[in-house]
């Protein structure tokens, strides 16, 4: 049993109320018969966990203002939860929710929104499939579930922002959250993952979406964690008949970052599609699994992550489509390209294709690049400087991405935040905020 | 304004202009024209800047200073233009970003006010206007998508933004119908005066009945073959390029 973060797993079984400790014993049980991965693990070949051999305690409520935690976050017009170091804070949020969603948390549920909870809990995120998923089980103390009643429209995002503070120790923050869009629902979500100051923490957030026959969700999962703020986690979907879900993911680089995100299309006529940027420098490391699973026939998929490394920075993707027998005239389309700006950047890409169905239509690709001299030429022709035009370059090969995005404060929020990820010099921005 | 002499030019290791000799004075329009392969665009990507051209020999001045000590922007920013007979297509950044970004490095440069946001987006718009392109298109990628006839007004658009000393316009007239021409021709036109000068490289006299050259210059072998005033343009379309080619040989 790997003697990881035993801090977790003690606090964990504190007054937890029966259902939960349940889950937790089932979760410490999986972690326990686990072993830790390592560089010899397929799924975990080119990302070492040395970073989480630190000790780490358990997170700890934080009192600090708003003004003392100083970050940014788009005004969104809808609810707003605030969670710092995993604790919600009332003060912070904006908790009134529209008509027919409803908010509850896990350690609150009653007899039967505790059963709602437990049915649909893990049955997204297997924790047998995903040792994170597992050890999010053991440490379960609290979670959000957000529920959402059939036929309702919901035209405010939804934004939830977790916040790890800085502290003296390495702590950690079990992030959980449950989705459930009711039949021929509409709604969108924001999930935010940010940190102030330099201390180490780790977040283990996971994130299941369930969307019933006909349901539509806008999803953004954003992680800005910088610096010793690490992260592992992910987002797992199960897509019902006719569902379509749109899912946006940014991870700035940190000195750890692991997401997976898996999309179980299980209804005909289902579609997802996912569009993805990360951007690293320095020795930053960001993991991208992405795994989309055709279980039944007539469903499309597509999906496009677009990367910027700098300095000597790691990044991964590895993209995987699954297309099982039965799911016939299936439409999946995946494409990843990069751009390394610097000769000591290393990106890992690696698109795994497994297709058991005859009709289907299935296209994917995976480029590395570097700047193109010739554009950088074409722009010094026109007077700007070497540095603004490599600006100016990189920007725009994320610039399409960022343009999918739908709702128009985010985007606003994110293009200044994504062109200053470029330059050191806030002249070399000017012309893309 | 530019003294070109006897400029030697190497790409892929292979010897493109031979002794090329140059001189263009302020105010001044020249034509050069020449064969496919006599090193005509060569000439002006070498004063441009452009990797992989490699001068061997010779040098070039351009407003009293060696421009191979110059960096590309350097150039830019002391007013030398090139106007790309392929313009480059840059997805991703848009055509107002790109314009903003030069024009605000320039009037820098020149230690002239920036010009506000708002004044700027109407000068791009006005600009739109004179070189008949809609203003969809400064929303658009650099060049992303355009057709040939919008490239090449794209680059008007910019010669008339950044507002040169020195336009070298290469080839902008291949491809467009007579209407673009005509824009062009305009475009050109509205902007000579006495203290800015063109070249136009081209091979057609077609562009020089709306474009009134001072100087025409016959390009051949890597070096200017013939000089004369606009009627050895005319000669040119008459007789073609064949004799002169046998002439330099």
């Amino acid at each position: 049993m790997p003697d990881l973060m035993h801090h977790i797993l003690d606090a964990a079984s504190v007054a937890a109320p029966q259902w939960l400790s349940e889950r937790q014993n089932a979760g410490r049980r999986a972690w326990a018969a686990s072993a830790m991965p390592t560089r010899k693990t397929e799924a975990w070949k080119y990302t070492s966990l040395h970073r989480l051999d630190a000790d780490f305690a358990v997170a700890q409520p934080s009192v600090a203002s708003q003004a003392e935690l100083g970050f940014e976050h788009p005004a969104l017009g809808g609810s707003k939860l605030v969670f710092v170091d995993g604790y919600l804070r009332a003060d912070l949020s904006c908790l009134a929710l529209p008509e027919g969603v409803e908010l509850i948390r896990f350690a609150d549920a009653d007899a039967a929104q505790a059963r709602q909870i437990s049915q649909q809990l893990g049955s997204v995120a297997d924790p047998s499939g995903h040792l994170f998923a597992s050890f999010s089980d053991a440490a379960l103390q609290d979670g959000i579930f957000l529920n959402v009643a059939a036929d309702t429209v919901v035209a405010e995002p939804i934004h939830l922002v977790w916040l790890t503070s800085s502290r003296e120790v390495a702590f950690t923050v079990n992030q959980r959250l449950l989705v459930v869009l009711g039949a021929n629902s509409r709604a969108s979500l924001v999930e935010q993952f940010d940190s102030v100051g330099s201390g180490t923490a780790f977040t283990n957030g996971i994130t299941e979406l369930v969307l019933e026959a006909g349901a539509h969700l806008l999803h953004h999962r954003l992680h800005l964690e910088a610096g010793a703020a690490m992260h592992i986690g992910g987002v797992h979907a199960r897509l019902g008949r006719d569902s379509h879900l749109e899912s946006f993911h940014l991870a700035l680089g940190s000195d750890l970052k692991r997401i997976d995100v898996v999309v179980n299309h299980a209804g005909p006529g289902a579609h997802s599609s996912l569009n993805g940027i990360y951007l690293l420098r320095g020795a930053e490391h960001v993991d991208y699994h992405t795994c989309i699973e055709h279980a039944v026939p007539h469903c499309t998929s597509d999906e496009t992550f677009r990367g910027v490394i700098g300095d000597s920075a790691t990044a991964v993707f590895n993209g995987r489509i699954h297309i099982h027998p039965d799911a016939q005239k299936t439409r999946a389309q995946l494409n990843n390209r990069n751009l390394l700006t610097s000769a000591h950047a290393t990106i890992n890409t690696k698109p795994e294709l497994e297709i058991y169905a005859d009709d289907v239509q299935c296209a994917h690709g995976a480029t590395v690049a570097q700047l193109d001299p010739l554009m950088l030429h074409y722009m010094k022709t026109r007077g700007i400087g070497a540095e603004e035009a490599q600006t100016l370059l990189s920007f725009g090969f994320i610039n399409e991405v960022v343009n999918t995005i739908r709702i128009d404060a985010l985007r606003d929020f994110l293009r200044p935040l994504l062109a200053r990820r470029f330059a050191s010099d806030p002249t070399l921005t000017r012309h893309l905020a | 304004m530019l003294k070109i002499d006897n400029l030697h030019v190497r790409v892929d290791g292979k010897d493109i202009l031979k002794g090329l000799t140059l001189h263009i004075g302020a105010g001044e329009v020249h034509a050069i024209m020449g064969p496919n392969g006599s090193g005509k665009s060569t000439l002006g990507h070498v004063l441009a800047g452009r990797p992989g051209y490699t001068v061997t020999a010779g040098t070039v001045e351009f407003l009293g200073q060696d421009i191979f000590a110059l960096a590309t922007e350097e150039r830019a920013h002391l007013g030398l233009f090139l106007a790309y007979q392929y313009p480059v297509e840059i997805p991703g950044v848009s055509n107002m970003e790109f314009l903003k970004a030069a024009v605000d490095t320039m009037h820098e440069k020149r230690g002239e006010p920036a010009l506000d946001t708002v004044s700027f987006m109407k000068l791009a718009r006005e600009t739109c206007k004179r070189v008949d392109l809609d203003q969809a298109f400064l929303k658009r990628g650099v060049n992303e998508g355009f057709s040939g006839g919008e490239k090449k007004r794209n680059e008007l658009l910019q010669m008339m933004m950044l507002q040169p000393r020195l336009a070298i316009m290469d080839e902008t007239d291949s491809g467009l119908d007579i209407d673009a021409l005509q824009v062009v021709a305009a475009g050109v036109n509205s902007m000579r005066s006495s203290d800015r000068s063109f070249v136009l490289v081209t091979h057609y006299q077609r562009l020089l009945d709306y474009i009134e050259p001072d100087f025409v210059h016959v390009l051949a072998a890597g070096r200017i073959a013939k000089s004369g005033d606009k009627s050895l343009a005319l000669e040119l379309e008459d007789k073609g390029y064949a004799w002169l080619e046998d002439e330099v040989a």
